[in-house]
C-alpha cells in the first residue's frame, strides 16, 4: 500500500521536476534579458537572478533613438504586409490545389514543397538581382517580397491541407446558391479556415518580424532597417563597449508584441474547426 | 413552365459510362423518384440536373430551353444534400439568405422571403441558432428552407432522409409531401427506401447501371413490373422467384411447369413465342399462401417472423433462395411445420429467360 502512495509520489515528482526544467530551459535567457534590461549600466556586470530593483533608463535610451523607433515602425509595415499577402495568395493558391481538380496537381504541390527546402543562404545572390532590378533594394518592398517568397509554400501547404478537409458539399451548395468561386472562397470557405489562417499567419509574422539575414543585405540606410538588423547595430560610446543594457532593453521591446500575438491568437489556432458542417 | 426533358443523355468519368443514354420527361408540378441500387447512377444524373456535373452527350431541357451550358442558378434549380451541407459559421436566417442575397434581392424582400420560408417549415423560432445547435430533424428542414427560399422551379433532393431515424423519417416525409403539394414545384428526388419512393412519388424511375428499367407511377411498377430487375427492388420482402418452363398458352390462360411447384395455371395469355422456353414465375409473399400440408408436395418452415400486424413464414424449397409468404398475425404455422403453397394465379408474373417481364394479353391489347 505504502509502496504504491511512494511510487505515485515519486512519478509525480519526477514529473514536475520535468516540467520545470522545460519551463526554465525555454525562458530563462529571455528572463534574463528582462532583468539585464531593468538595471542601471553601472551594475550591468553584476551578476544577479532577480530583479530588486527597477530602472527604466536602457529603455529611455533606446526608445529616445529616431532610428529604432523607426526600424519598429519598419518592422511592423513588413511583418504586417507579409502576412496579408501571403494569406491573400496562399488561401487562392489552396483552393486551386485543394479543391479543382486538374492534371499535375500532386507535382504542383512537389514543387512547392521542394521550393521551401532551400537554404537562404542560396537564394541570396539570386533574390539581391531580382531586388536590384525591380528596384527594391533599400526599401521595405525588397524585404517584402523576399520574406513573402519563403512564407508561401508553407503558407499553401497548410491552407491547402486544411481546405481539402472542408466536405465537398459545402462548395456544391454555395454553387447552387449562385455563389462565384470568389464568393465561395471569401464567404464560405475562409470563415472556416480561420483556424489555419490565424496559425500560418502568426508563423509568417514571427518569421518576417526574426529575419536577420535578408534584412542586413538588402537595407543600406538607417532609416529602412528592420527591427534584428537594428538591435545588432545599437552600438556604444567606443567600439570596446557592447551596450548590454540598451540591447537587452530593445530585444524585450520587440519580443513583447509576438508573445502578446501568440496569446491572443491560440484560443483561435485550437479552436473547433467545422463543427455542426454536416450530418446530424 | 419547369417541365424537364433529358434526351440521350450520357456522363462518362473517362472511360466509364456512368450514365448511358439516359431519356426521361418529367412534368411541371410532378414528384418523380429515382430509385435504384447503390452505385447505379442516381445521384449522377440528380446532379447533371442540378448543373453540378457536365454532361458528355445528350441534350437537358427545363422548360423548351436547352440548358446544358448554364450554371446551376440560371437553371433555376435548388437542391437539398443528403448531408445538409448548411453554412456552420452563419445563422439559420443566414444559412436561409445567402442565395438571395446573391441574388441581389433587395434587403426587405430577402427578409420577407425568409420569414416566409421559415414558417413554411416551422423554423420561426430557431432563425438565429448556427446549425451545431439544431438537431437532425431541424437542421434537415433548414437544409430544405436553403432550397425553397429562392423559390426554385425544380428542387433536386440527394437521398435527403437517410440521415434521420426512423420515425423522424416518416414525419419528414409527410412534411415534404405537404411541401410538394403546396408549393407545386416539380421535383426531383433521390433515395434508395422504396417506402419513401412509393409513398411521395408521381412517378418513379427505376434504375440500373446507369439505365432506366422502368418509368411509372408506383402501382404500375408494383403491380406490372418490366423486368425481373423492377420486380425484385419494388416491394418489401421481395419477390419469390420460381423457375420453369411454360408448356402452353392461348388467349384466356397458361400453363407452366414450376419445378418446385408442378403445374401452375395463369389466368392470362402471354406471346405463343414463349412456348417451350424456360420461364420465371415471380409472385409477391402476399401472394403466396402456405397451409398445413396434406399431400406429398410438402415443404419445411424454417422460421416464422412475427411482426406484429402480420407474420413473414420461410420456406425451404428446391429454389437457391428460400420463399416467403405473408401471412396473418395469428397464423397457426410455426417453424419446423410442413405446408403446401398456393399460389394466387391471378397476381402471378412471368419473366422470359433475359428477365423480361411476358406482357399479358389483355394488358398489350
Ligand atoms: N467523380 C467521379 N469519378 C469517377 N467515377 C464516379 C464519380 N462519381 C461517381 N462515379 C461513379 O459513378 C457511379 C454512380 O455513382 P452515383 O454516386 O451516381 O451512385 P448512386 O446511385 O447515387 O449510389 P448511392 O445509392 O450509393 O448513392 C459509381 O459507380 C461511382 O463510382
Ligand atoms: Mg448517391
Amino acid at each position: 500500500m505504502t509502496l504504491t502512495h511512494l511510487k505515485r509520489a515519486v512519478l509525480k515528482l519526477g514529473f514536475w521536476l520535468m516540467v520545470i526544467t522545460l519551463v526554465v530551459y525555454a525562458t530563462f535567457p529571455f528572463y534574463y534579458a528582462v532583468v539585464t534590461s531593468l538595471k542601471p549600466s553601472s551594475e550591468m556586470f553584476k551578476v544577479g537572478y532577480w530583479i530588486d530593483s527597477v530602472d527604466w533608463s536602457n529603455y529611455v535610451a533606446v526608445l529616445s533613438q529616431k532610428a529604432f523607433v523607426q526600424s519598429i515602425a519598419n518592422s511592423v509595415i513588413v511583418a504586417l504586409s507579409v502576412v496579408a499577402i501571403a494569406l491573400l495568395l496562399g488561401l487562392t493558391a489552396a483552393y486551386a490545389l485543394g479543391r479543382v481538380r486538374f492534371k499535375g496537381r500532386t507535382r504542383v504541390m512537389m514543387l512547392v514543397l521542394g521550393v521551401s527546402m532551400f537554404p537562404q543562404v542560396a537564394v541570396l545572390s539570386g533574390l539581391f538581382e531580382v531586388i536590384r532590378v525591380l528596384d527594391l533594394y533599400n526599401s521595405p518592398g525588397g524585404l517584402i517580397l523576399s520574406y513573402t517568397i519563403f512564407t508561401l509554400p508553407f503558407t499553401v501547404w497548410v491552407l491547402t491541407t486544411f481546405m481539402r478537409q472542408l466536405p465537398d458539399e459545402l462548395e456544391e451548395a454555395a454553387i447552387m446558391d449562385g455563389a462565384s468561386p470568389w464568393v465561395t472562397l471569401t464567404k464560405v470557405f475562409m470563415p472556416l479556415l480561420w483556424p489555419a489562417m490565424a496559425t500560418t499567419g502568426l508563423l509568417a509574422f514571427i518569421a518576417a518580424w526574426n529575419e536577420f539575414l535578408f534584412a542586413l543585405t538588402f537595407t543600406l540606410t538607417d532609416s529602412e532597417r528592420t527591427v534584428p538588423v537594428a538591435i545588432a547595430l545599437i552600438s556604444g560610446g567606443s567600439q570596446y563597449e557592447l551596450p548590454w543594457g540598451p540591447i537587452m532593453a530593445a530585444s524585450v521591446i520587440v519580443t513583447v508584441p509576438l508573445v502578446i500575438l501568440v496569446l491572443i491568437f491560440q484560443r483561435r489556432i485550437v479552436s473547433g474547426l467545422t463543427a455542426g458542417a454536416v450530418k446530424g | 413552365m419547369a417541365s424537364v426533358q433529358l434526351e440521350r443523355v450520357s456522363k462518362r468519368f473517362g472511360s466509364t459510362h456512368v450514365i448511358d443514354e439516359v431519356s426521361l420527361s418529367i412534368d411541371h408540378g410532378e414528384f418523380v423518384v429515382f430509385v435504384g441500387p447503390s452505385g447505379c447512377g442516381k445521384s449522377t444524373l440528380l446532379r447533371l440536373i442540378a448543373g453540378l456535373e457536365s454532361i458528355s452527350d445528350g441534350d437537358l431541357m427545363i422548360g423548351d430551353k436547352r440548358v446544358n451550358e448554364l450554371s446551376p442558378q440560371e437553371r433555376g434549380v435548388g437542391m437539398v444534400f443528403q448531408s445538409y451541407a448548411l453554412y456552420p459559421h452563419m445563422s439559420v436566417y443566414e444559412n436561409m439568405a445567402f442565395g438571395l442575397k446573391l441574388g441581389k434581392a433587395s434587403s426587405e424582400s430577402v427578409a420577407e422571403r425568409v420569414k416566409e420560408t421559415a414558417r413554411i417549415l416551422q423554423l420561426e423560432a430557431l432563425l438565429e441558432r448556427k446549425p451545431k445547435a439544431l438537431s437532425g430533424g431541424q437542421r434537415q428542414r433548414v437544409a430544405m428552407g436553403r432550397a425553397i427560399a429562392r423559390e426554385p422551379d425544380i428542387l433536386l433532393f440527394d437521398e435527403p432522409l437517410s440521415n434521420l431515424d426512423a420515425s423522424l423519417r416518416v414525419q419528414m416525409r409527410n412534411e415534404i409531401a405537404r411541401l410538394h403539394g403546396r408549393l407545386g414545384s416539380t421535383i426531383v428526388y433521390v433515395t434508395h427506401d422504396q417506402v419513401e419512393a412509393m409513398t411521395l412519388a408521381d412517378k418513379i424511375v427505376v434504375l440500373n447501371k446507369g439505365h432506366i428499367e422502368q418509368v411509372g407511377s408506383p402501382r404500375t411498377l408494383y403491380e406490372r413490373p418490366a423486368s425481373k430487375f423492377v420486380a425484385s427492388f419494388i416491394g418489401s420482402p421481395s419477390m419469390n422467384f420460381l423457375e420453369g418452363t411454360c408448356r402452353s398458352t392461348d388467349a384466356r390462360e397458361t400453363r407452366v411447369e414450376l419445378k418446385a411447384l408442378g403445374e401452375v395455371v395463369l389466368p392470362y395469355g402471354v406471346d405463343s413465342n414463349a412456348v417451350g422456353s424456360p420461364i420465371t414465375l415471380g409472385i409477391r409473399p402476399e401472394h403466396l399462401t402456405p397451409v398445413q400440408a396434406t399431400g406429398s408436395d410438402a415443404f419445411e418452415v424454417i422460421n416464422v417472423e412475427y411482426l406484429g400486424n402480420e407474420c413473414c413464414v420461410y420456406v425451404d424449397s428446391d429454389a437457391e433462395q428460400f420463399l416467403t409468404c405473408r401471412v396473418e398475425a395469428d397464423t397457426s404455422i410455426a417453424r419446423n411445420d410442413t405446408v403446401s403453397l398456393r399460389i394466387d394465379t391471378a397476381q402471378a408474373h412471368l419473366f422470359d429467360e433475359h428477365g423480361q417481364a411476358l406482357v399479358r394479353a389483355q394488358d398489350s391489347a
